[in-house]
């Protein structure tokens, strides 16, 4: 017997907890082990070794994947589906090979994330679970992104209204921290609860009504704070409430097709490739519930989302709600996005003062829409 | 009523097709001129800023349109089967031309499969909104296949005779929204000529066949124009001394299928040349020189 596998995967967001959990249910005898942190240096290194204008995720995950081998992983995790993220797996494993590593490839992308092929496929790389033990740990993994999605929505909502901003993060923090240690269902259930309870009881601040910004756009450059460099905590630290529907929760048990398509109300007719459709919903949707702002945030030559811009523009002059475009690529700077993030905070704040009309925050719980919540 | 074509993106697969299925229905269209510098400076101005340049010079072709022609004809073709997709930019196209020029009428029908029946309920739903019968436009679709079948054997044997050719041959692989586009691929194939060499594209090849080889070089690949380049490519090898990979800037689906070519295809000598809208003239002519001069010197080494 040769020496022990270690798994690694790319990084998304605090995904890494229930993913790393699946994995070593699922191959008992690995190691499972994230790719080592994204860092300046994983950017740099992802780039250096991705064709020139290839969209910004499959650079984080090259480097992410050429981190974790440098680190002694045997064996890499990859998916894909949507746009050009399909495509990722066969290319970047040729650029890894090319670089003279030696490892296997576990790639459930497009036909190959469908049950039945990903199931033998998981087999074919030696998991010893049956069918029911495999459904059982996907189970576990479900819920838990459907827990951790649940209340960092919450977070994300509540930290501008809450009277010390740290406890909510402190408190997310520690719930991620038990998360990673939960093995079952009722585990779960059970923290997801107690952690809700403990979020929803902190104090309130005097201030009643923060500015509400809608964040839309493509997954990854959403999901991924490396990859947009911390919008979210930039904002939260503004004493913005920072609403966001996409995410790893919207992505798996998000409304079917036809319905998008009709939260789109018209600006788009037809599904426009991986998420583009969804930024058009759930754009309109922040525009009708009265939020004070959009951004909407793409990796640069994101297609789907370029595909959206135009109907975007038309959703911002017919409801007259402020939506700021944002690409990022690895050689933004924060400084540059700092400035244009307070220039527009700055503007949709005169904007309410001026229109006091606006009603700010009719329907407050946006965040519902992450699932439901058990009581 | 006036239909107008842009002469842009799919009209260089599917124009033929198009143009017939009007003429037979006795309906008055118009396809806009050969791409000018005009085109794209309209073009610039209407598309998003980080769109791709064939969709700004679409863009330029569609607004030059909009003066003479009433309705807009903007297909959106989605897949040829469940492994055979279109870029997104098709399926998002009747929807960007909707949304950049507000008011305009569209004239669209939707390709979701290789069938030819399909194709056919598609276009007698168009035929139904220009208030053609059914039967007419049954007529006019089989007429139309059969023309665009021609046009297609004309290109490939107009291709195919190169291949004799004494001169060193370049394959220029391209999709064909770049290859005949006078102002891109029309271009660099001037620039090849005058310099001595024969510009070959990948017309020249099969495209069942094509499509069919790119397995050899990527199984995954699930973009059908970007299966025919990959395919051409290796029916090419050993009849081509040289590969010009020609792409425009920031094309999503060409960057990936690209670099796997450039990683795994070793053989003939492959360049890969971007164009974007701000290219010179100068420039472009350097990069061809030198890879001709290399690979005249290769041919000659051997």
């Amino acid at each position: 017997m040769s020496k022990q596998r270690v798994i690694s995967f790319p990084h998304m967001g605090d995904y890494h907890i229930p993913i790393r959990t699946l994995f070593q249910r699922l191959y008992p005898d690995a190691e499972v082990r994230p790719a080592p942190p994204i860092t300046k240096e994983t950017a740099a290194l992802g780039a250096r070794h991705s064709p020139d204008f290839i969209c910004e995720p499959f650079k984080y995950n090259m480097g992410n994947f050429i981190e974790a081998l440098e680190s002694g992983a045997t064996m890499l995790l990859q998916t894909g589906t949507g746009c050009r993220y399909g495509y990722y797996g066969e290319l970047q494993e040729q650029i890894l090979r090319d670089l003279g590593y030696e490892f296997k490839f576990l790639c459930l992308n497009r036909e190959r994330a469908h049950p039945r092929a990903a199931y033998q496929t998981l087999k074919q790389f030696g998991s010893p679970l049956s069918v029911p033990q495999t459904a059982h740990a996907l189970l576990i993994a479900m819920a838990s992104i459907r827990a951790m999605d649940r209340l960092a929505g919450y977070v994300r909502e509540h930290t501008a209204s809450v009277h010390q901003p740290e406890d909510m993060s402190q408190i997310y923090s520690e719930f991620l921290k038990h998360l990673r240690s939960a093995d079952s269902l009722q585990t779960i259930r059970t923290l997801d609860k107690s952690y809700g309870k403990q979020l929803r009881r902190l104090p309130q601040a005097e201030i009643v009504s923060p500015l509400k910004v809608g964040i839309v756009g493509d997954l990854y450059t959403v999901m991924e704070p490396f990859a947009n460099y911390d919008l979210e905590q930039r904002l939260l630290a503004r004493g913005v409430s920072v609403s966001r529907r996409m995410s790893l929760t919207f992505l798996l048990f998000g409304p079917p097709r036809r319905q998008r398509l009709r939260a789109a109300g018209g600006y788009l007719r037809h599904p426009v490739g991986a998420n583009g459709l969804d930024s058009v919903a759930q754009s309109l949707a922040y525009a009708i519930s009265g939020y004070d702002g959009i951004l909407h945030i793409k990796s640069f030559g994101c297609t789907p989302e370029l595909n959206a811009v135009p109907a975007l523009m038309n959703i911002s002059t017919d409801y007259q709600i402020p939506i700021l475009h944002l690409s990022f690529d690895t050689h933004t700077s924060p400084t540059g996005l700092e400035t244009r993030i307070e220039a527009f905070l700055d503007m949709i704040a005169q904007r309410r003062e001026t229109r006091a009309d606006i009603q700010p925050g009719r329907r407050h719980r946006f965040h519902l829409h992450q699932g439901r919540h058990p009581r | 009523m006036t239909i107008g074509i842009p002469r842009a993106l799919a009209y260089h697969r599917y124009g033929t097709l198009w143009e017939t299925f009007f003429q037979e229905l006795d309906i008055p269209y118009l396809v806009s001129n050969e791409t000018i510098g005009s085109h794209l400076t309209t073009g610039r101005a209407l598309a998003v800023d980080e769109s791709c340049l064939p969709l700004k010079l679409y863009m330029g072709h569609a607004a030059s349109l909009r003066d003479c022609c009433d309705v807009l004809l903007v297909p959106r073709l989605e897949r040829l089967g469940k492994q055979d997709e279109f870029c997104v930019r098709f399926w998002g196209l009747p929807d960007t031309v909707q949304a950049t020029f507000g008011g305009v009428e569209l004239l669209t029908y939707e390709r979701k499969s290789a069938s030819h029946s399909a194709e056919l309920l598609a276009f007698l739903q168009l035929a139904k909104t220009l208030g053609k019968s059914p039967l007419a436009a049954a007529r006019a679709y089989r007429v139309a296949q059969n023309r665009q079948q021609e046009a297609d054997l004309r290109r490939f044997l107009q291709n195919r005779v190169h291949l004799r050719a004494r001169a060193p041959k370049i394959l220029v692989a391209a999709q064909s929204y770049i290859t005949y586009d006078p102002r891109l691929g029309g271009a660099v194939a001037d620039l090849i000529r005058n310099l001595g060499a024969v510009p070959i594209f990948i017309e020249a090849f099969d495209r069942t066949a094509c499509a069919k080889a790119a397995g050899q070089i990527s199984k995954d690949l699930y973009w059908t124009l970007n299966r025919e380049i990959l395919g051409a490519i290796h029916l090419a090898a050993g009849k081509v001394d040289g590969i010009i990979l020609l792409t425009a800037f920031p094309c999503g689906s060409d960057c990936l299928a690209n670099e796997l070519v450039l990683r795994r295809v070793k053989t003939p000598p492959i360049t890969q040349i971007l164009l974007d809208e701000h290219q010179s003239g100068e420039g472009l002519r350097t990069r061809i020189e030198s890879f001709l001069d290399m690979v005249e010197r290769r041919k000659e080494a051997i």
